[in-house]
């Protein structure tokens, strides 16, 4: 297997990473929704969180999505 | 069809006005031209807005109050009892942070946060600061911070290191998140940007893409200086109150 074939691979494999991180966003978003369907009350006080959980959920798939992007151009 | 894709051109440095002292190259660069524009476009905005200051505050001026307001309740709600004093500096981070990322949105300009080296001395600060205030309000006592209360000693073996690393990894998480996310967004934005430059009819559908990324990259944008400037609280909390 020649190197640039080699990159292609590796690139499409960091990218699974990406999977872990649909799952996380997944997971906050219905729990904000399950949170402000019981009480929507409480949506100005939830929602904040959700929000910080989004962010730290996409970042640990965007390290992989990183890698993937320095396989492809860097080296 | 080969494609030449150069996504990551736009990361590239390129010096202004060289300069160099002795083996030191401190050159005037576009990276450093970006952050005096962001801080001259910050200070600009707080300085003029709040100039005539009203008790009903105009257009400007009710910005900079709701940018305030904003990072301050932050700090009160995050950091506890007593970090009011710390609230100049979550908000230069929170301002500088915002800025210079909205501003790397800008087509052609450059984005200082999406370099590792600029987001790990600002993660650097954060760090060292939080564990001399630390110190320096508890002492000997702050070590405490690694030893969780109510644990077996049997447990604490395996939870003690585990508490020192995840302390001394923050700085790291902290400036990958920020740098791996501006990273990636720019990167995916030049990337579409190229589908749309080399296939000339269907050019739409990338196109189209780009459009809801660039919306996409406005929300990350705020909500990773958010982030940035909301773990720096949490930091602080434990810092200062100790669990």
């Amino acid at each position: 297997m020649d190197l640039a074939s080699a990159k292609m691979i590796g690139a499409g494999l960091a990218c699974i990473a990406l999977v872990g991180a649909g799952i996380g966003i997944g997971n906050v978003f219905s729990a904000l929704i399950n949170s402000v369907a019981r009480n929507p009350a409480s949506q100005a006080q939830v929602q904040p969180f959700a929000f910080l959980g989004f962010a730290l959920a996409e970042a640990t798939g965007l390290f992989g999505l990183a890698i993937a992007f320095l396989i492809l151009f860097v080296f | 069809m080969a494609i030449e894709l150069q996504p990551l051109e736009q990361f590239e440095i390129a010096r202004i006005v060289p300069l160099h002292i002795g083996k030191l190259d401190v050159s005037y660069t576009n990276s450093a031209l970006m952050m005096t524009i962001v801080v001259v476009l910050i200070t600009a905005l707080i300085m003029l807005s709040t100039r005539r200051a009203a008790l009903v505050p105009g257009r400007w001026q009710s910005v900079t109050e709701m940018l305030y307001e904003f990072v301050a309740d932050m700090v009160d709600t995050n950091a506890g009892h007593g970090a009011r004093q710390f609230f100049p500096f979550v908000f230069t981070l929170f301002m500088f942070i915002l800025f210079s990322n909205l501003l790397g949105l800008v087509p052609y300009s450059f984005t200082v946060t999406s370099h590792i080296i600029v987001t790990f001395a600002l993660a650097a600060i954060v760090f060292v600061g939080v564990t001399i205030v630390g110190i320096v309000k508890h002492g000997f006592h702050f070590l405490r911070l690694f030893v969780p209360e109510g644990v077996p000693v049997l447990l604490l073996l395996l939870l003690v290191p585990i508490e020192l690393l995840s302390y001394f990894i923050r700085p790291f998480t902290l400036s990958i998140r920020l740098f791996a996310n501006m990273l990636a967004g720019h990167t995916m934005l030049a990337i579409f940007g190229g589908f749309a430059a080399s296939i000339w009819l269907v050019a739409v559908f990338p196109l189209a893409i780009n459009v809801a990324l660039v919306g996409l990259e406005l929300l990350v944008a705020v909500l990773q200086a958010y982030v940035f400037a909301i773990l720096t609280c949490l930091y602080l909390r434990d810092a200062l109150h100790l669990h």
